[in-house]
């Protein structure tokens, strides 16, 4: 799950990392209030939306007056910002961030990931802040030091003084970068997150370690224990059909495609999104309808798929294993039914009372395009996609 | 020889009172010698009563004594099933397999930790467990699409595994043992603990490697096939369409950073002589023709 910028830092400073001060805002009149709260002559408008690269797309400005935060936030507030992660489409902007300017000496890098093949988390940081880390992994790896944290003792002090020195903070400011670092990594392990980043870590020309964007991603699999993180999520950000997935435990995510795909299990899920593609379909999207579905989550299923106007084709595959094929078989008929399906539907069952299924089927008098495996499947519905 | 389990394996249930773990606990006991095989249960609030005849005890250190019991699986739920795996590796039973999907990633590292220069060896969490067939099932796969042969197959998936086993069953193709090692990011035995094993095991002639998107346990492990495989090695790697950033269904199935891509994986494994299909209804065939 993510958040937006001004969310993480309220969490961050929680933790004793500093941040410039700001406040968020839903209007243009609320941003120049909060400009004159701040108080100061320069301040930093910053639309938050939850995809990376803001600034390159246009989403985050300086302002040297009242006026020009005015200017600023009308401008930014309500755009479609396109940046590298949001696609094409982009994202409307409907919050803003007013923070005070910073008078920046130096940027630095800061990031915090799970290590999977070490199984611990990992502190990489670096002295080429503001820029792409995964552009300075690729052109100066030997820019990034990376540091795996002792889950039981955490960040230690001599770790993060090493961190510290390595990207060139002055020796003036290394106590309070390492109480910077120490914190970042409380937040972490204390939130369940899954991702960490600070982009840039600024030195001001104060001498003091700041944290100027800050951004988090928390474990799906640990809301359960953060009621206070989920509280935090914001709707207009996430694809709604992805919503109205979730609520049916449905894991579903559109792609350009148009053939439509009802799989059982993950890595058969997109195993068959790449046998459609081998032979010459495009899949219109992933979708696992996972261990135990009933016929009210295939249903359910049916109707993510025909929300999605592309639509020209529908594949079930279906490895019955505890899941039955005639169970599966009378939910993709009472689903078909109920949705009232006007495209072709391709259906390969496979495993526990096949046949049973395949009859049932056969029985509906509904226009099935049986098929016998993973192989005839794709065939026939990149066929009868067109 | 089979790997890791066999007839002899005496198998505990951690959470035995539950919906889920009665009923795989049942289809296991009623596969081949399952009956033999499945001897105790643990729940810490029902210690004395039973399930169909199967005993329940208050720990997994008593169910050991008890039973004599070497492994365990998991059925526990989620907030609860990394303590019910240190359990397992405190009374240092040989093998746990945690079937349990959504364990958070905070609790499998500390889990991890903790089992640093401990002998249990731990498959999962979030998956469908290990069969050596015709002799015993622990997990929730399919028992009757499986028989005994002597090809090893290991996977990060559940359904996927069970094609690729019906598709060697079309190529008259047994298997010595099947595991499914699960789709979480921090996890117990990778693909390389599991083809190691399966070079060390008399009854097992090839391996068929299947993998998806997400990290670089892949990877890994062809570099070790390379140098130190004596048997052949087909494989096939899932997600090849599967977009960047996104969580395709299993926790640890995203690219990230540009890293884990299926192609990546596909590239180094045939660069380490691994024979690699791209597609997924021909993993049996493929397997067939380096016998």
């Amino acid at each position: 799950m993510k958040i937006h910028e001004y969310q993480a830092k309220e969490i961050l400073r929680k933790y004793n990392v500093i941040t410039p001060r700001g406040i968020a805002c839903f209007s243009v009149d609320e941003a120049v209030q909060a400009a004159q709260q701040l108080g100061g002559d320069v301040w930093a408008v910053k639309a938050q939306i939850y995809a990376g690269g803001r600034g390159k797309g246009g989403g985050v400005k300086v302002a040297k007056s009242l006026e020009e935060v005015r200017q600023r936030a009308t401008e930014i507030l309500n755009m479609r910002l396109i940046t590298h992660q949001t696609g094409a489409e982009g994202q409307i902007v409907h919050r803003l961030f007013i923070e005070q300017g910073v008078q920046i000496e130096k940027e630095f890098y800061i990031g915090m990931v799970v290590d999977r093949g070490h199984q611990r988390v990992c502190l990489m940081a670096s002295s080429e802040g503001g820029m792409e880390i995964e552009k300075v992994a690729a052109e100066t790896p030997e820019k990034i030091h990376k540091v795996l944290i002792d889950p039981i003792t955490g960040l230690s002090q001599q770790q993060a003084e090493e961190v510290v020195q390595k990207i060139g903070i002055p020796q003036q400011s290394l106590s309070s970068a390492v109480t910077l670092l120490q914190g970042l990594y409380q937040a972490f392990d204390e939130t369940d997150a899954s991702l960490l980043e600070i982009n840039p870590l600024v030195l001001t020309a104060e001498q003091q370690v700041m944290a100027l964007d800050a951004k988090i991603n928390f474990d799906e699999n640990a809301l359960f224990r953060h009621p206070e993180i989920v509280a935090l999520r914001d709707l207009d950000e996430e694809d709604p059909i992805e919503i109205e997935a979730s609520k049916h435990e449905l894991s579903y995510i559109p792609l350009d495609g148009n053939i439509g795909c009802l799989v059982n299990g993950a890595g058969l899920a997109m195993a068959t999104m790449d046998i459609i593609k081998l032979y010459g379909g495009n899949p219109a999207n992933f979708l696992d309808v996972g261990g135990g579905a009933t016929a009210e989550k295939v249903t359910e299923a049916f109707k993510l798929m025909l929300r999605n106007p592309k639509l020209q084709g529908i594949l079930v595959n279906i490895f019955g294993g505890i899941m039955k094929c005639d169970v599966i078989a009378q939910g993709i008929v009472a689903a078909a039914r109920d949705v009232q399906l006007t495209v072709p539907l391709v259906v390969r069952l496979e495993g526990t009372n096949v046949n049973l299924g395949k009859k049932i089927l056969a029985d509906s008098g509904l226009k099935i395009i049986s098929a016998n495996n993973m192989a005839d499947a794709a065939q026939k519905a990149v066929n009868a996609a067109g | 020889m089979s790997i890791l389990i066999n007839r002899n394996s005496r198998v505990m249930t951690q959470g035995i009172t539950g919906k889920t773990g009665q009923f795989h606990t049942r289809m296991c006991r009623d596969y081949a010698n399952g009956k033999a095989c499945f001897v105790a249960g643990v729940n810490p609030r029902k210690p004395g009563e039973n399930f169909e005849g199967i005993p329940v005890y208050a720990s997994v250190k008593e169910a050991k004594q008890e039973t004599g019991a070497n492994v365990s699986v998991i059925y526990v739920p989620p907030p609860f099933a990394a303590a019910a795996i240190d359990e397992a590796v405190e009374a240092e039973l040989d093998l746990v397999i945690c079937i349990t999907e959504g364990i958070p990633v905070r609790d499998m590292i500390r889990t991890r930790y903790k089992m640093q220069g401990k002998k249990t060896r731990l498959i999962g969490p979030n998956c469908p467990g290990i069969i050596t067939p015709d002799e015993i099932k622990i997990g929730i796969m399919p028992g009757y699409i499986h028989k005994k042969g002597r090809i090893g197959v290991v996977s990060r998936s559940g359904t996927l595994t069970y094609e690729a086993v019906a598709q060697l069953m079309e190529m008259g193709l047994g298997q010595s043992t099947c595991i499914g090692i699960g789709g979480d990011p921090v996890n117990g035995l990778k693909h390389l603990d599991v083809i190691q094993l399966f070079n060390d095991d008399d009854e097992t002639d090839a391996v068929l490697m299947v993998g998806e998107i997400g990290g670089t346990d892949e990877e890994d492990c062809a570099r070790w096939v390379k140098d130190h495989m004596r048997k052949p090695v087909v494989g096939f790697i899932a997600g090849v369409t599967a977009p960047p950033g996104k969580r395709m269904g299993h926790a640890g199935a995203i690219i990230s950073g540009g890293k884990g891509t299926a192609q990546e994986k596909l590239e180094v494994m045939e660069s380490c002589g691994i024979r690699i299909t791209r597609n997924p209804a021909e993993m049996g065939k493929l397997l067939k023709s380096v016998l």
